[in-house]
């Protein structure tokens, strides 16, 4: 394999995790709240696309937005009706409650849809390779990389030039002044969260055919998801952006390579940057 | 020459201290009922004795989290890096016939997980609890990873075979029903136990719990705290090392199951079923946990996950401290029972939060 069609699998494979990890690294920073559960709304996003597509035969870019209505929808339910509950909550709670939402996820996919993995009729433009500039590269990719990079420029964009984005900002700075500045802050994360599983069930439904799915795909990537936010910290979304872009490729150059060593490496390289700079991911938290 | 005396501790005052403490340490009437029970189990459950097995190990693995959480405040999603490190020690040691004698090998394997559990008991000392989580899920995320990738040694992802227990021993044999697994395991969780209460009721123990109510006093009034959690952490893994030890050499088998964190968090809603900080509170944990597992799994075997999930969740809405409430009243009237202790209040530092 090409050195530069590995490089390519690894951007393709990073940005989407970005998609999905990005909710998670602005919920983690703006109500220091540690969601373990926000895979199950990139399963639940991956799901809903295979049942759309597969069942009621809609197109797969058709399917999409829907998708991501759909569990922005369940993301804005749940933390109006269970989350909201648990803010205030010390981080053990925090994570005794969403590992028990991982849980009961994982199990009612598996009663509902059965425990094999998942495939999905992709469109035939889709399929196959295409030559670039002299480089093949798969097609599906290169849809991941243009959606995902339009996606990641938006993101930019709202949170940089909006008044939604210089609110949300303000409130992950500092939640307290920016409520005493009259910004309703429940509210920017309500719908931060709302479009925060929104995204990761879009990155659940582009990532099947990368990633796999099944009932365990919640306990499966959550490691992924954490380590993004971890070496990317969670003030920015460019942080996040380049460490899903790192750890994309390196996971796709590692198991290429260095295929013995596994996860291992990577696991490793976690702890190092938890222990080398513990403030790096929350650094919120520590400052208050 | 300044006035100011230098504070010393009269002769008067440490006597009481340390009546004090030793009448901590004394055991209550409930305390002697709860051993005596278990150990009526032995003979009055003998068609019982696989699940009980289970239950010790898990209590005994639980207690281990306790002493961690429950007395020093650190927060673990990881705790299964010491006990599947114990569990593939032990096997390993009985597969090649290195330690054959049961009790030999249990003591080897927490000697091995104490050993982990002292050089990673400085990745938590840094950080906030989230941090600690994350920190605490990755070792035992890397040695599965680590287990997984030696093959050879540890049987991969198939498990480690062929591990054949010698008698305890020499003299008693592992039979088939396991009742010497149990009277067995039984014996190394009261033993393990009764070295637990012992640790939390010295000063030592006293200690942690001021560190775990507030680091930055106990700290001003001179205690070692990182030296402190060091070595509790260190114990705690030697605990849940040789609870690791004890599930393999009770079930011959040993798996990459160990190291994976739904066992991690098991052990998590465990301990806050029966409630974290008084020590019994893993075992009543256990029992009521093996006992709904084993209902519930009987129904819908596939689907148990959900129930976990379900109580956990139910757990944290409801509020862990009212959930564990419930033992409240039965510590009450351990403390009514006990005639020795209206003589003199507990001091009040135990209440530290």
């Amino acid at each position: 394999m090409h050195v530069l069609t590995i490089l390519f699998d690894g951007v393709a494979y990073g940005m989407l995790l970005f998609v999905l990890a990005c909710g998670l690294a602005v919920t983690l920073g703006l109500m220091n709240f540690v969601n373990l559960a926000h895979g199950a709304f990139a399963m639940a996003g991956g799901y809903i696309t295979v049942l759309l597509v597969n069942s009621q035969g809609v197109p797969f870019f058709a399917a999409l937005p829907i998708v991501f209505v759909v569990t922005a929808a369940i993301g804005l339910l749940l933390e109006r009706t269970l989350y909201v509950h648990v803010y205030g909550k010390s981080p053990l709670d925090q994570v005794l409650f969403t590992i028990g939402l991982v849980f009961m996820s994982v199990a009612a996919v598996d009663y509902v849809m059965g425990s094999s993995q998942q495939f999905i009729r992709i469109p035939s433009e889709l399929q196959g390779q295409i030559d670039l500039f002299g480089l093949k590269v798969g097609r599906y990719r290169l849809m991941i990389i243009v959606i995902c990079g339009l996606l990641t420029v938006a993101l930019q964009f709202i949170l940089a030039n909006t008044r939604f984005g210089s609110r949300l900002r303000a409130a992950v700075d500092d939640a307290r002044v920016a409520r005493g500045l009259g910004i309703n802050v429940n509210r920017v994360f309500a719908l931060t969260f709302a479009v925060g599983s929104g995204l990761a069930g879009l990155g659940g439904a582009l990532g099947i055919e990368i990633l796999g799915l099944d009932p365990v795909f919640p306990l499966k990537f959550m490691i992924y998801f954490l380590i993004v936010v971890t070496v990317g910290g969670t003030s920015s979304i460019t942080g996040p952006f380049f460490a899903s872009l790192l750890l994309g490729i390196g996971d796709v150059a590692g198991k290429y390579y260095v295929p013995q060593f596994g996860a291992f490496a990577i696991y490793t390289i976690m702890i190092v940057i938890l222990i080398w700079r513990p403030q790096g991911l929350f650094v919120r938290a520590s400052r208050r | 020459m300044s006035n100011i005396p230098e504070p010393s501790v009269t002769p008067l005052v440490s006597v009481e201290v340390a009546n004090r403490l030793a009448q901590r340490a004394r055991p209550g009437p409930l305390e002697i009922a709860f051993w005596l029970a278990a150990a009526a189990s032995i003979f009055l459950l003998p068609d019982r004795h696989l699940i009980l097995t289970e239950i010790a190990v898990l209590g005994l693995f639980a207690l281990s989290l306790d002493l961690i959480l429950g007395y020093a405040g650190i927060v673990s999603l990881g705790h299964a890096a010491f006990f599947g490190f114990g569990a593939y020690v032990a096997g390993l040691l009985a597969k090649h016939q290195i330690i054959s004698e049961p009790v030999l090998a249990l003591l080897a394997a927490g000697v091995a997980a104490t050993a982990l559990g002292f050089v990673t008991s400085f990745l938590v000392l840094r950080g906030s609890d989230l941090t600690r989580l994350m920190v605490t899920l990755g070792v035992a995320l890397v040695l599965r990873e680590i287990a997984n990738q030696m093959g050879e040694l540890t049987g991969g992802a198939d498990g480690l075979h062929g591990v054949t227990m010698a008698p305890v021993l020499g003299l008693f044999r592992f039979d088939l029903y396991g009742h010497t697994a149990y009277v067995y395991s039984l014996i190394v969780l009261f033993v393990l136990f009764v070295l637990a209460r012992r640790i939390v009721n010295s000063p030592f123990g006293l200690s942690l719990q001021s560190i775990k109510g507030n680091a930055l006093r106990a700290s001003a009034v001179g205690i070692p705290v990182n030296g402190r959690l060091v070595a509790i952490y260190t114990i705690a893994a030697g605990y849940a090392g040789i609870a690791g030890a004890l599930l393999t050499q009770t079930t011959a088998f040993a798996s990459l199951d160990v190291f994976s964190f739904e066992r991690s968090a098991d052990l998590l809603l465990v301990l806050i079923i029966g409630g974290a900080g008084y020590l019994y509170g893993g075992l009543i944990g256990a029992i009521l946990f093996k006992l709904m597992q084993d209902y519930l799994s009987a129904l819908t075997p596939q689907y148990w996950p959900f129930w976990i999930g379900l109580l956990l969740v139910a757990i944290v809405l409801i509020g862990r401290e009212r959930i564990t409430s419930w033992t409240a009243p039965i510590r009450a009237l351990a403390m009514r029972l006990d005639w020795r202790a209206r003589r003199a209040p507990p001091l009040s530092v135990t209440e530290v939060r």
